[in-house]
């Protein structure tokens, strides 16, 4: 294909020409930008939690008698709730599950010298010691939220105090490498500044109610503390066809067991509601993000589909003096293909650097990371493709120009 | 001359049907989009109590041990402090507040036991932020000293538990006690909530929980401590607490102070007072620091960055959006005004000024700018619309007030005369003699 004419022609509409190489440049800047957006958004709300979730509902119950021994309550209702058909295994937790937002951490150290240096530096940083997200619970807490133990073992029935802190832990795999780099964690003794704490188990991951940072957000332990106070959340398996039966049925049964209670109807929900509550807001921008995407994109191609009906309306003679002096309708084709190709290619280079200065400006205001360069590639094939399909149609039309007009005045 | 040139834009948009439905397309998807965000931007970043927030401030000083809070004082106030300064009494007014979470029963209904949020305060929070009154009004200093069991309820409450009816002088069981309602506020949503603010800095942008609404149970400060001791809310502690909930003598800063400064003398002299507080402190032992501070109210929202960043990205998003719609009217605009080159060379042959062709393409540039903006206008209803159906706090304030609708149609009309401008200047440059030749 000869480029110098096509050159020369765009040399003679610059304006028009400019104006599809902008628009073609700031819709790859801010289409590789959204569509990076979207990308660490999934990423984020993806996030794998360590627990069966699609077997999981919970049901929220405030005791509201005074003077009642809270743990007998607990294990009465969790009899209940095991009573109910269907429901493979029931705990009781105070609150935390992952991604509830209801979070009790605790600075931990690898030992006693690690806290020492922390009270030296002020500051937990660099001591080795360690903020994890602390979890509690009923006897069966493993088994029933699916957490898969992959060293040592799970807690015995001596293990569990009701008051004060316990003696063993099992922590998650993650917060073992974080206390103990490099080093075997099992057995260990951590310390929290009064007691030792023994390592007897380790779970491949179990993430926290509040995601901090990505290096810390599976730094979780679980002490075998029975949940001290009146009001809890009880975690149900089954299976997950059962979840909405067994829901409304266990709740109706705690309140037979103990009408002078609080459950909160908008709390009783399966566990994926609550991990779609964590992250709605992120579901919600990539909806908005998707939708600004593919608008831009639409918009663009409107408008080179637009230009190019222009383009050809105006060329109509010319095409038909080429056609007549032996050009085919492939040529014509073939020459609007490639003009556009031309100028969402000079889009693109341009687009790049945008998209980069965008990304800085981004990187600023709202922690985003660094731009991958495999963004560039895709983002300027994207556009291509977009460009040619646009221009398809006035092309075709362009090409099916008969070589009479040439011979015709207007 | 005018309504000529309308006569010819309409002429001219009605030529080519599809051209001119996309570029009003455009202009109403661009407009709606960036309206939307904008509206909910406007409404996110006013000013929660016009004509009085300069006057409002929210002073602090810092009794956790040194290096505990290194960029400056901690964002509430540690119990004794904060009683302190309350009852030197030196600003014009001052209110103290504690937060907690209290269970509520009417005794004269069969409703069961709620969980509403309630706020110990003084009795200046009242008339401090004017809060308006449906029935009976606020407690009085009398009733606060005496530690009466009174308390002020919202509106929301009132038709929860009475059906609306004036619930004045009925009584309430807060947790365990019998409280007697003294007033029921009208509807109040200051956005956002101004007084609850706090620790925005270290959201990460997600302050969307800025925009609650207010407490349903509002009671004098010290009689309220007593009615729910045990399940007050500590900001931040630097030690063990010895009875969670109860924070009188913790180590914990959990009590808000705001104070109302008429005017500069006083606010100077209130930031000497604490700063001698403060220096006085520190020598009895009490504090590490002298570090204070005092910011006005909208200076508090700003450093605690309310506008959430998902809503800022939003705006930044619709108005790009924009821009490229505009572009792309630029483009559309130009093939439509040069296709009619042969038309406008007539009229310039026959007399027309440049300034004439410029201002007949900018006025059909305008018509199209106003016919999308009852586009945006509608896209934004919608938008908004689809706002108010998210589960964020501030759903419900999204509104369009009459400011934004008429903003709408000047951006719409703006929008498209900007991208009409590059056109028009080229169509009012076409040579006459070349196009009558052609013809």
């Amino acid at each position: 294909m000869e480029l110098r004419p096509i050159l020369s022609t765009l040399r003679r509409h610059k304006l028009t020409a400019t104006l599809l190489v902008l628009q073609a440049a700031l819709t790859c800047a801010i289409v590789c930008n959204v569509v990076f957006m979207i990308a660490n958004r999934l990423q984020r709300i993806s996030v794998p939690t360590g627990i069966a979730e699609s077997e999981l509902s919970v049901i929220p119950s405030a005791s509201i008698e005074e003077g009642e021994n809270p743990q007998a309550r607990h294990a009465a209702d969790l009899a209940a709730l095991r009573g109910v058909r269907g429901v493979q295994s029931a705990v009781a937790v105070s609150y935390s599950l992952p991604l509830d937002r209801s979070e009790s951490s605790s600075g931990i150290c690898p030992s006693k010298q690690a806290l020492d240096r922390a009270m030296q530096l002020n500051t937990i940083e660099g001591s080795g010691c360690m903020q994890p997200a602390v979890y509690d619970g009923t006897p069966g807490l493993v088994g029933t939220l699916g957490l898969h133990l992959v060293a040592g073992r799970d807690f015995r029935p001596e293990d569990y105090v009701s008051q004060g802190k316990p003696a063993v832990a099992i922590v998650s795999r993650a917060l073992a490498q974080h206390l103990y780099p490099g080093k075997q964690a099992l057995g260990q003794s951590m310390y929290d500044g009064d007691n030792y704490i023994r390592i007897v188990g380790i779970v491949d991951r179990f993430l926290r109610p509040n995601l901090r940072s990505p290096g810390v957000d599976e730094d979780s332990m679980i002490w075998p503390q029975l949940p001290p106070g009146s009001g809890v959340l009880y975690v149900l398996r089954t299976a997950p066809g059962d979840r909405a039966r067994v829901l409304q049925e266990g709740s109706a049964e705690l309140l037979k067991l103990n009408a002078n209670r609080l459950i909160s109807a908008a709390r009783t929900q399966t566990y994926e509601e609550i991990r779609a509550a964590y992250f709605q807001r992120d579901t919600t921008m990539i909806g908005l993000l998707l939708a600004s995407a593919l608008g831009l994109l639409f918009v663009t191609a409107l408008g080179i589909t637009g230009l190019a009906n222009f383009w050809v309306q105006q060329r109509t003679r010319s095409i038909g003096i080429r056609r007549a002096i032996g050009a085919t309708r492939g040529d014509i084709l073939r020459y609007f293909q490639t003009e556009n190709f031309l100028i969402v290619g000079v889009g693109i280079a341009l687009g790049m650097l945008l998209a980069f200065l965008l990304n800085a400006e981004l990187m600023q205001h709202y922690e985003l990371a660094r731009l991958p360069l495999f963004y560039l590639p895709m983002g300027a094939l994207v556009l291509w493709g977009l460009g040619q399909l646009a221009v398809l149609g006035p092309a075709l039309r362009a090409a099916a120009v008969p070589p009479v007009v040439a011979t015709r005045s207007t | 001359m005018f309504t000529y040139y309308l006569d010819l834009a309409l002429r001219s948009l009605k030529r080519n049907r599809m051209l001119t439905a996309l570029m009003v397309l455009a202009i109403a998807v661009g407009i709606g989009a960036s309206m939307t965000t904008l509206t909910v931007t406007h409404l996110l970043s006013g000013d929660p109590l016009p004509g009085r927030s300069q006057h409002i401030f929210y002073p602090q000083v810092d009794a956790s041990p040194a290096g505990y809070s290194k960029s400056g004082p901690l964002d509430m106030l540690d119990y004794r402090s904060a009683v302190d300064l309350w009852s030197a009494h030196r600003a014009d007014r001052q209110a103290l507040m504690a937060g907690s979470e209290v269970k509520v029963r009417a005794p004269d209904t069969t409703l069961p036991p709620l969980m509403v949020p309630m706020l110990a305060t003084t009795s200046d929070f009242f008339a401090m932020f004017q809060v308006p009154f449906q029935y009976g009004t606020a407690w009085t200093a009398a009733d606060a000293a005496s530690r009466a069991r009174v308390a002020v309820i919202s509106s929301d409450l009132n038709d929860r538990l009475f059906g609306g009816a004036d619930s004045v002088g009925k009584t309430l069981r807060l947790k365990d006690s019998d409280v007697r309602i003294v007033g029921v506020m009208k509807k109040w949503r200051p956005s956002p909530l101004f007084y609850d603010v706090r620790a925005g800095r270290f959201a990460e942008g997600q302050t969307s929980s800025f925009y609650g609404k207010p407490e349903d149970v509002f009671m004098p400060f010290f009689s309220g401590l007593d009615v729910n001791d045990g399940n007050f809310w500590q900001f931040t502690c630097w030690g063990s607490v010895p009875r969670p909930g109860h924070l009188q003598d913790a180590p914990c800063v959990w009590v808000g102070l705001w104070v109302q400064l008429d005017d500069a003398a006083k606010v100077a002299d209130y930031r000497a007072f604490i700063a001698n507080y403060a220096q006085q402190q520190k020598q009895l032992g009490r504090f590490a620091t002298t570090q204070t501070r005092m910011p006005g109210l909208m200076e508090w929202l700003v450093f605690n960055h309310v506008v959430p960043s998902d809503v800022k990205l939003q705006t930044w998003l619709a108005f790009a959006f924009l821009a490229i719609c505009l572009f792309n009217m630029i483009g559309l605009l130009l093939a439509k005004f040069l296709r009619r080159s042969s038309e406008i060379g007539v009229r310039r042959a026959l007399g027309a000024s440049r300034g004439a062709v410029f201002a007949q393409c900018l006025v059909e540039a305008g018509m199209v700018g106003l016919v999308g903006g009852i586009g945006g206008w509608l896209l934004t209803l919608l938008g908004l619309w689809l706002v108010r159906r998210q589960p964020v706090e501030y759903a419900d304030l999204a509104h369009l007030d009459p400011g934004m609708f008429g903003l709408t149609f000047a951006l719409a009309v703006a929008a498209s005369l900007l991208a009409g401008l590059l056109p028009a200047l080229r169509a009012s440059r076409i040579a006459p003699a070349l196009q009558l030749k052609t013809l």
